[in-house]
């Protein structure tokens, strides 16, 4: 592919990850508004839609999908690892619910 | 990129190269940076959600008009922001400099956009008695975490707005290089990416029951 095509195709699929996203974040606004489902089953649905959308902008938008495997492989599990770890203190947030003088 | 001179980039990189990663040190310094920054954000959001999680109720003030709608149109702003800002960058990688500067305007009249309906959602529920430590609903952290995750990332906004700015200059004046424009255009999707989760977290989250 040459140059000139490559950008043409690029500007399609940069348009086509922006449908998508304004998509997704329509399905969140209109869940939000119907109130069908219980707090901890909305809040699974929004976090799994925006890790969607967050997968999409870094991929499409920042371009990580383009770039060698070893940038994403040092960038992405640090990230997901380090994250996960901020986890542990929602034990410690329960107990807080269960121990509080009401 | 033809896939011959691919290769012999990838075995040249580490026999005494220096861009092990296939990209430049600023890029990569901004890379890392973001990394750090939604470390930043990540522990805010984890600790809005502890102390939400140890509350015994917590007020769900945003009614659908016009809170939602509005954080629905801010969303729309900085997502199509990113769009234009893609189509900078793919400008600038073709060397078309008025095309890019073009876009970046463009991309940061949508983070204008943001922060001007923004300020004035603060404004509304300052007006209605919210600070820091208080508020009518009688759950002091709901302003704390609220102002507190939504204020550093409006402050991200502003200073991406002023990033850009001095990025479109540049290109006006044909100083940067592609490199730099691209280097922007990450910080900005970052901050669109983040508002991906403050979103739904902080608004979404907090709809009224009608």
């Amino acid at each position: 592919m040459d140059r000139e095509t490559h950008v043409e195709a690029g500007t399609r699929l940069f348009a086509w990850v922006w449908v998508y996203l304004l998509a997704i974040t329509a399905l969140e606004v209109v869940l939000a508004y119907v109130h069908l489902f219980t707090l901890p089953a909305m809040l699974t649905i929004l976090m799994a839609l925006s890790i969607v959308k967050a997968a999409l902008i870094v991929a499409y938008f920042m371009h990580l999908r383009f770039e060698k495997m070893d940038l994403v492989l040092s960038l992405v599990p640090a990230v997901v690892v380090v994250i996960s770890l901020l986890f542990a203190f929602f034990p410690d947030s329960l107990r807080l619910l269960e121990l509080r003088v009401r | 990129m033809a896939k011959s001179s691919a290769a012999a980039l990838e075995r040249a990189e580490w026999n005494g190269g220096v861009l092990p990663y296939g990209v430049g040190h600023k890029k990569l310094g901004m890379w890392l940076f973001i990394l750090s920054d939604s470390l930043t954000f990540s522990a805010l959001l984890i600790g809005y959600a502890y102390v939400r999680l140890a509350s015994d109720k917590w007020p769900t003030p945003f009614h659908f008009w016009p809170s939602i709608t509005m954080a629905t149109v801010m969303t729309f702003c900085l997502l199509s922001s990113s769009l234009t800002m893609v189509l900078g960058v793919a400008s600038s990688k073709r060397g078309d400099a008025k095309g890019t500067v073009r876009c970046i305007l463009l991309t940061m009249l949508g983070g204008l956009a943001f922060i001007v309906l923004h300020v004035n959602e603060w404004m509304t529920l300052i007006h209605e008695g919210v600070t820091l430590t208080n508020n009518p609903w009688g759950v002091p952290l709901f302003g704390g975490t609220f102002f507190t995750l939504t204020g550093l990332h409006m402050a991200h906004v502003a200073s991406g707005v002023i990033y850009l700015g001095v990025v479109a200059w540049g290109s006006a004046a044909r100083r940067n290089t592609h490199e730099d424009v691209e280097i922007c255009g990450l910080y900005w999707h970052f901050v669109d990416l983040v508002w991906m989760f403050v979103f739904p977290l902080v608004y979404l989250l907090s709809v009224s029951a009608k």
